[in-house]
């Protein structure tokens, strides 16, 4: 137990934290461990094999007259109890919570089925019969620019759903001016901060007062509040929204759930009971939420010595199938912060939103960040290089200089506070920079490959409600009216003993909430921490919030502690007054000490805390003139700062900018290209630190989150949008076991514009840390070129002498790094050429030999139907197949092509068959084929896919051989068969 | 990702487990450690109508040690192989592959011959298995066959087990006076499936290299010793006919360098240990 202390406060010391004990023994409180109300449906979800497709029509009759399944509900049926989601900009597309006539990602909902429980609505879903139209997919974002791109959302006539250009300054004039303009082109890959809790939401409808009340694991912001409203059709104050006292992990990933609030509050509200929800894995990596890709080009103006005049930046975003709210916001949350920790007055700015075939985005820790300092500070090395330049010196000369603050940057951030300069020189002295260099020096020296990477950083927090509307253009913004703030509060209220509660409309995700306002609360009241009960989930039927109101852009510390130290400011001078009247002093002689309020000349003449604390409930008569209560205050705060975009676009996008500077030295094996660690360097000035191990806490856990990004993760798509990474074996999330310690190193600067003094820390190095590996892979390889993630293939592209070519066999077609599965076999079948023929183009012999056929259909001479039932191993699925075949060329060659479908996926491919005489009776069998399969086959098992497709063609021709050969040519060809074919080649 | 509904019997007795596969034919399915089968259960990309399970057979839970060979029992989980206290001396190949499968917690679970069943291409026990030229029993009904590891890895997860058989145990040979043993391993993460794997054996008259990852099964070739100045070329032709693809998360070209470079190295390192 931590004592209280007279001396120094809680605050700035790490207490044990409140959440751990239950945490730690197992006795969290999360969404699926909440007890659902008697009668509870449970839902699951049909989704899209599909990137792009029209829906033709979906047969649920099956489904539905399955015992225990209550309904089968299509986008029409949803559609018919909701409306389209609220977008961010003005333009003509819907946004459903469901598909309607088109589906646009792998993993979009096409029905949704409650059941009396989850296995009978899987049983249903299986049985939900969708049948598709596909269309060309776009998923590379500067393809989908492109004017003969196919198009998702036929009212925009392309796929840029957003365009804007800004310039602050003069950029033309510096660009003109400087010697050198230096650019580099870099794409930002799609990863996530995958929490290891999925989505969940229990929702019920009351029909009597016509009103929602909907559980979810929902984030914030509660803006969406206000968007789930409108989609459902009621008056914000018939949504009650709730959330789970714990979190399994959000790191904004949480705020996606929302469209499914929508979907299972209609399903509730459809079937007239309670209807729960909880997203499987497979289904959060393919289709919740993930942060964006980018495109960037980005070119600098540089003087000879490094300094940058000006920047002109062109972004590409990419943000799915669909503009969910609140995007483009990871585009604009940076707005005011493009120029990163640099006094660089003259900015240009081209940005595009795009529209492709892949999951829609939402925040991501970072949010942002990552893909612009990507951009900016692989430039800064790239200037460096090129100018044969110290990347530090760069750095240096650009920073916004000491004594600078609060500094106002060219595209409107107000940066609050920090000595950037001071603060790098202490990294690069604590953090011993000089030894760094000469581990460098010695491992290139031993022919190593060594190199050192750095970023400077500049860390929002505490977003402006009103950034997103920079997307609008000033006379737009000017008629929707202004939009700015971010309304934080807090709720502290006394019971009649004396107890103190504190609310604070907020969603805690592991950023000990509880922990950090007891210390506030405790030092200001002289009680122990441990008798402070702090509440942080939020019932919007129930407690204070706002729009701003929830967890993310890390504004627990600067803003929700703030309110909640101002809350309890407001508490304690009434409680002064209360006790100065019955000790005989002034209020302002009266402090709080051990559980007392005490006269400060006299410690001897004191009352207890409680009793004070108790009055208001048992004699509110006492209480002195002018209190009116003491039961209960609430506080709500939004700095000054955030106003609205100005006439001219600038925005001041965040209340607080913490300074980040990183260097790394990492090490390259030569041998397998594999990235080592060697040292990681983070510097942070995040205001004031409220509980040091907590914020070593949230660097350690955004370090290894952005090693993840830089090494291991990517949201994989295939050309045709299949999704390829459904598995956590292959959306690669570093574990213990792959992430070395940082050094981390604090310089405190307080926020003249909190409360505290703390600024946000939880988001910066997802910032700093991707693009700090690669300017160090950059070094260490002397390439230019760095994409995201850096898996040792990639990077051993680089270290590779030309290959030895094959002595005594062909060497294999180059694959066009499509991801086209191609193979080829023989078989020798103990049957005469024409024979052979025959069969091929015979529906019975067909249905014999397709692997599984359960019918065969000849629709004309060159086109079958088939039900088949396709597997490798125990992995089995039904598909329904359609075979055409072409460029006959009887009884020599025929090329088969087709598709296959069903629960499992869909493959297509074509394959050519040659016949050729070997004897009377005897034919060799030969065929080359390509396919591509998608749907959930590819995405959960990528990797197998190639031996897979091998084993189902081997099998047919197996099947062809045993038809046409019979049993008569014995076991010997049998297995000689099956060794040809088994292997392909 | 809830499995579609299946019977499921706890075997007291081999000849119960037996039985019930014969007689479900296609439809069966043995359940051992579950580390393979349930993920495939729950995705549903399996739906077999009866699980078996047969951790309640005591002899199929059996380390045994016989003349020339360790024999396994199906129902003998890695974690407890790994802890048999004479799998250094006897199988050090196979101590050395042992903690690449998986991690500690699919160990404690996931069996030896579950592995072998799965028959997936990336998986540690198929490919020393087949680098020791060890064999399978599978049983139907009462009859039982043995099988060699190399006919038996047919292709991606396709093997030669019959519907309505079982794998009964597996064998290792022990280890060899005067042989040498290396196993080497590149996967992206501690534990994840090899992008690439080499299983060296080198004794008196030849070196035996098996390779894991790259093509659809464990692949094994007889090289000439990494002393001999045409190793660089026959190791090259193997790693050719590997057949190697790309994937998410390594090109062809990678897996061919990895199995030139861990193909020499653990053959260099098995004939260091032999000396």
């Amino acid at each position: 137990m931590v004592q209280a202390r007279d001396a120094e406060g809680f605050l700035g010391r790490s207490i044990p934290r409140f959440e751990d004990a239950a945490l730690l023994t197992g006795r969290g409180r999360y969404i699926d461990d909440l007890g659902a109300p008697p009668g509870t449906l449970h839902a699951a979800i049909v989704r899209s094999p599909h990137a792009h497709a029209e829906l033709v029509s979906i047969d649920a009759d099956a489904a539905r007259a399955l015992p225990g399944v209550a309904a089968v509900l299509t986008g029409e049926e949803i559609g018919a109890l909701t409306r389209s989601m609220v977008v961010g900009v003005k333009a003509p597309v819907e946004c459903w919570p469901i598909a309607r006539d088109r589906v646009r990602y792998v993993g979009e909902p096409v029905a949704m089925v409650v059941a009396t429980d989850r296995y009978v609505a899987e049983d249903a879903a299986d049985l939900v019969d969708v049948r598709y139209r596909t269309l060309p997919a776009v998923v590379d974002v500067r393809a989908a620019v492109e004017p003969d791109a196919p198009v998702l959302h036929d009212g925009l006539g392309g796929n840029v759903i957003s365009e804007r250009s800004f310039r602050y300054g003069d950029p033309e004039a510096a660009f003109s001016e400087a010697p050198h303009t230096i650019g580099i082109d870099v794409t930002y890959p799609r990863n996530a901060c995958t929490p290891i809790e999925t989505y969940g939401v229990v929702a019920e409808y009351d029909p009597g007062e016509g009103t929602y009340d909907v559980l979810a694991n929902f984030q914030g912001p509660f803006s969406i509040h206000a968007v789930v409203a409108r989609s459902l059709g009621v008056a914000g104050n018939k949504l009650r929204l709730h959330t789970p006292r714990d979190s399994g992990g959000s790191f904004g990933i949480k705020q996606g759930v929302f469209p499914y609030m929508i979907l299972v509050a209609a399903a509730a509200r459809a079937t007239g009971r309670p209807v729960k929800w909880v997203e499987d894995r497979l289904e959060h990596l393919t289709a919740s939420v993930s942060a964006t890709n980018r495109a960037t080009r980005i070119e600098a103006a540089v003087e000879d010595d490094g300094t940058i005049t000006a920047l002109s930046w062109d972004q590409i975003e990419d943000c799915g199938a669909h503009l969910r709210a609140p995007e483009p916001a990871t585009l604009y949350r940076m707005h005011g912060n493009m120029t990163g920790a640099y006094a660089i007055r003259n900015v240009a700015i081209h940005n595009r939103v795009v529209l492709t075939n892949k999951t829609p985005t939402g925040l991501n820790r970072g949010f942002g960040g990552p893909q612009v300092y990507f951009a900016l500070e692989r430039l800064v090395f790239e200037i460096a290089r090129t100018l044969k330049l110290d990347p530090l010196d760069v750095i240096r000369r650009n920073l916004v200089p000491s004594g600078a603050f609060p500094y106002k940057t060219a595209t409107g951030a107000l940066l609050d506070s920090g000595d950037y300069p001071a603060a790098l020189e202490v990294a690069v002295a604590d953090g011993g920079l000089t030894e760094l260099i000469a581990r460098r020096d010695a491992a290139r020296a031993e022919g190593r490959i060594y190199g050192i990477g750095m970023a400077a950083v500049v860390e929002p927090s505490v977003s402006n409600m009103g950034y997103i509307t920079t997307v609008l253009t000033a006379e737009e913004r000017a008629r929707a009216g202004p939009k700015n703030g971010a309304q934080a509060v807090a709720t502290i209220g006394l019971d009649p003993l004396g107890g103190v509660s504190v609310k604070v409309a907020s969603v805690p995700q592991g950023q000990g909430h509880r922990t950090v306002l007891a210390q506030i609360v405790a030092d200001e009241l002289g009680l122990d921490p441990a008798a402070i009960r702090v509440t942080a989930d939020v019932d919007t039927a129930r407690d204070a919030w706002s729009i701003a109101s929830g967890n993310y852009s890390s504004r627990f510390a600067p803003a929700v502690a703030g309110a909640t130290k101002l809350a309890v400011d407001r508490l304690k001078e009434k409680l002064k007054r209360v006790a100065a009247s019955q000790l005989n002093v002034q209020p302002d002689d009266v402090t709080f000490k051990g559980g007392k309020l005490v006269a400060k000349a006299n410690p001897e003449n004191a009352i207890s805390f409680s009793r004070v604390a108790a009055a208001s409930h048992w004699a509110p008569a006492t209480l002195a003139d002018g209190v009116d209560h003491t039961i209960q205050e609430t506080v709500f705060w939004t700095p000054d700062e955030l106003v609205a975009p100005t006439a001219d676009d600038e925005v001041n996008s965040s209340l607080c900018h913490g300074f980040i500077f990183d260097y790394c030295g990492v090490e390259i094996d030569r041998d397998t290209g594999e990235v080592r660690i060697d040292r990681y360097v983070t510097m942070h000035d995040c205001g004031r630190i409220l509980h040091p191990a907590m914020v070593d806490g949230q660097v350690t856990g955004g370090f290894v989150q952005a090693l993840g990004a830089a090494l291991y993760e990517e949201y994989a798509y295939a050309e045709d949008g299949s999704f390829l990474s459904g598995t956590l074996a292959d959306y690669l999330i570093p574990t213990t076991m792959e992430v070395p310690d940082p050094v981390i190193l604090h310089f405190e600067s307080p926020s003249p514009f909190t409360p505290l003094g703390a600024k946000g820390v939880g988001e910066g190095n997802c910032m700093s840390t991707p693009v700090c590996i690669a300017n160090a892979v950059a070094d260490a390889l002397g390439i230019s070129d760095v994409t995201l993630p850096l898996t040792p293939s990639k990077i051993s592209e680089h270290l590779y002498a030309p290959e030895p070519e094959p002595k005594e066999q062909p060497k294999p077609v180059a694959d066009e790094g499509g991801r086209k599965l191609r193979g080829e076999g023989e078989a020798v079948v103990a049957a005469p050429r024409q024979k052979i023929w025959d069969m091929l183009l015979d529906p019975e012999t067909l249905k014999a030999v397709v692997p599984g056929a359960h019918s065969v259909e000849k629709v004309s001479d060159t086109l079958f139907r088939a039900d088949v039932t396709l597997g490798v191993g125990p992995v089995k699925g039904r598909y329904r197949a359609e075979i055409e075949l072409s460029d006959l060329d009887p009884p020599e060659a025929v090329t088969l092509s087709g598709g296959a479908e069903g629960g499992l996926g869909f493959g297509r491919g074509t394959g050519r068959v040659t016949l050729t005489e070997r004897g009377p009776n005897e034919t060799l069998v030969a065929y080359t084929y390509e396919a591509e399969i998608g749907g959930k086959v590819a995405s959960v098992g990528g990797r197998l896919l190639d031996g897979a497709a091998r084993v189902v063609i081997g099998q047919f021709f197996q099947a062809l051989a045993r038809q046409a050969g019979g049993g008569g040519s014995g076991g010997g060809v049998m297995s000689r068969l099956k060794s040809l074919i088994g292997g392909g080649k | 990702m809830k499995p579609a509904p299946f019977d499921y019997l706890k075997a007291d007795s081999l000849s119960e487990a037996a039985e019930a596969l014969a007689e479900a034919g296609e439809d069966g399915r043995v359940i051992a450690g579950g580390q393979s089968l349930m993920p495939m259960l729950n995705m549903r990309l399996a739906k077999p109508s009866l699980l078996v399970d047969i951790m309640g057979v005591d002899e199929l839970g059996r380390i045994a040690e016989e003349k020339d060979t360790i024999r396994i029992g199906a129902g003998v989980r890695q974690a407890k192989l790994q802890a048999w206290d004479g799998l250094s001396r006897h199988l050090p190949l196979v101590a050395a592959a042992l903690p690449w499968v998986g991690h500690a917690q699919t160990r404690s679970r996931g069996t030896v011959c579950g592995s072998v069943a799965h028959a997936d291409p990336s998986a540690e026990l198929p490919l020393v298995l087949t680098a020791l030229k060890g064999g399978i029993v599978l049983r139907a009904r009462r009859r039982t066959r043995t099988v060699s590891a190399s006919d038996f890895f047919l292709g991606m997860m396709a093997t030669d087990l019959k519907p309505g058989e079982m794998i009964e145990s597996v064998s290792f040979p022990k280890a060899a006076p005067s042989t040498g043993y290396a196993f080497r391993e590149i996967g992206r993460r501690h534990g994840d499936f090899a992008i690439v794997a080499c299983a060296a054996v080198v004794d008196a008259s030849e070196a035996r290299l098996a390779v894991g990852g790259v093509a659809d099964r464990p692949m094994v070739r007889t090289l000439p010793l990494p002393v001999s100045g045409d190793f660089d070329d026959a190791l090259n032709e193997f790693a050719w006919a590997l057949n190697a693809r790309d994937d998410l998360h390594a090109s062809a070209r990678y897996r061919r360098e990895l199995v030139r470079r861990l193909g020499r190295q653990s053959l260099e390192e098995a004939a260091r240990c032999r000396a």
